[in-house]
């Protein structure tokens, strides 16, 4: 069931990471083997139908050191972070009904969910979340709301997009969702005019837009 | 009155955010204000939502590979003690008449004690009411505007910034077209007037993020509602 190479990061890895050995316990294993999409979507469809603890374990193994290790890359204090992976991964229990392998690849979706509580931990205020029912009644389009955004669904395709990425594009990426700065703070940082750090991200949403093209919408 | 002819929402959408603000709606570094209304655009407006769906992926994938920190060796059983806790229940939805439902776009209704019509107006000089929204950020006025037919908001620049949001009618500024969903971010290099459609007036979701710079001598009869 589980895939057993992890993809190549698009950044490097500490040297000591390594693949476990056979011989140690099903979640040691499944926090140190990559997952693939189609793996955690069944544990949390398992999740979902009948609350499987067992399930939920093994997700738990695989995202609560990804979540707190990535709270610590946000500049987030150790204990912060890993109350905010328990929390997360709690809200993943209570929320698994409504995960939907067509919408989003499981790790997208966890993403939203650890990104809305750090800030409810931080900030003290709900995100404000896009209501993905709302297009069935006002879209131009007329396709249906439950359109399955097929780039979405593996996450392969996104981190190979990201790995072709120009590196100065990239960075800019980095920086907003590791260090939460706004395009403008990013300009200062860096020194460059803030038309180029807008530019910058604009030729990186259309180069992942060219590499998942089913959500090519023309809409400029 | 404000129109909600459901035709006039299949008016292509013009005017999006760039795409440095939905990166930073999608990383969560966008304050509560901006954030609301960059989810109402991309609640009806397909491709800002697409765009914001890739990013989350850009999001996800960098969970997915990020160093793993290791948690402690009780984390897991920690959890498992809580998931049969009772989920706090969600906050009762006050009950939204249907012109608000259509014109609202739903994460504003969360937002929202009452429907439109019975919301606290208050009149500012012969051309404006503003509803004043409860959201956090000190310095960051989060208001619904309505401008009578026919109108226009006194000609200004900004100290900071204001972000407007289209709900229902349209304004011009400028030479352009501003309709349901339309979003635009002026700074300080811009001065405008918005005139509200002759035929419906207009309902704009408004964010002021700094005191806004008048420029005319009319404005100061409408500088309290300039006033962050
Ligand atoms: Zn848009």
């Amino acid at each position: 069931m589980f895939a057993t190479a992890l993809s190549a990061p698009f950044w490097p890895l500490p040297p000591h990471r390594r693949l476990g050995s056979i011989a140690e316990r099903s979640k040691q294993l499944v926090a140190r083997l990559g997952l693939t999409n189609e793996d955690l979507c069944k544990l949390m469809e398992a999740i979902a139908a009948r609350k499987d603890r067992q399930a939920f374990s093994q997700l738990f193994a695989f995202f609560a050191p990804r979540v707190k290790g990535f709270g610590i890359r946000r500049g987030v204090e150790p204990a912060a972070a890993e109350e905010i992976a328990q929390e997360a991964l709690l809200a993943v229990w209570r929320k698994a009904e409504t995960f939907d392998r067509r919408k989003a690849s499981v790790a997208t979706w966890v993403f939203t969910i650890v990104r809305n509580k750090h800030i409810d931990l931080f900030r003290r205020h709900a995100y404000p979340e896009v209501d993905i029912e709302e297009l069935a009644e006002t879209a131009d389009d007329a396709a249906p709301a439950d359109r399955a955004l097929a780039s979405a669904q593996d996450g392969s395709a996104v981190r190979e997009a990201m790995r072709n990425l120009p590196a100065e594009q990239l960075l800019i990426l980095q920086k907003a969702f590791y260090e939460d700065k706004s395009h403008r703070a990013i300009a200062d940082e860096l020194g460059l005019p803030l038309g180029t750090v807008k530019s910058r991200i604009r030729l990186a949403l259309a180069r992942m837009r060219g590499a998942l093209p089913e959500a090519v919408h023309d809409h400029d | 009155m404000i129109t909600t002819d459901p035709s006039l929402q299949s008016v292509p959408i013009a005017h999006h955010p760039d795409p440095a603000v939905l990166l930073a709606y999608s990383a969560g570094t966008l304050c509560e204000s901006v954030a609301l209304a960059i989810a109402c655009h991309a609640s009806i407006c397909r491709g800002c939502r697409d765009e914001i769906e890739r990013l989350n992926a850009v999001g996800g994938a960098m969970i997915s590979e990020a160093s793993p920190a290791a948690v402690g060796d009780d984390a897991l059983d920690r959890v498992l003690a809580r998931l049969d806790e009772p989920v706090p229940p969600a906050p009762v939805a006050p009950h939204l008449d249907a012109e608000t439902r259509t014109v609202v776009p739903g994460p504003l209704q969360r937002y929202l004690s009452c429907s439109l019509s019975t919301l606290p107006w208050r009149r500012i000089g012969r051309s404006l009411e503003e509803a004043r929204l409860p959201l956090s950020g000190s310095g960051v006025k989060t208001a619904l505007v309505r401008i009578k037919p026919g109108r226009s908001v006194p000609r200004h620049s900004h100290a900071g910034l204001e972000y407007t949001l289209v709900l229902a009618g349209g304004y011009q500024d400028n030479g352009e077209d501003f309709r349901r969903g339309d979003y635009a971010e002026f700074d300080s290099s811009h001065e405008h007037q918005p005139v509200a459609d002759a035929d419906g007036g207009c309902l704009c979701l408004v964010i002021l993020d700094a005191p806004l710079r008048l420029s005319g001598w009319l404005g100061r009869l409408i500088n309290p509602f300039l006033r962050v």
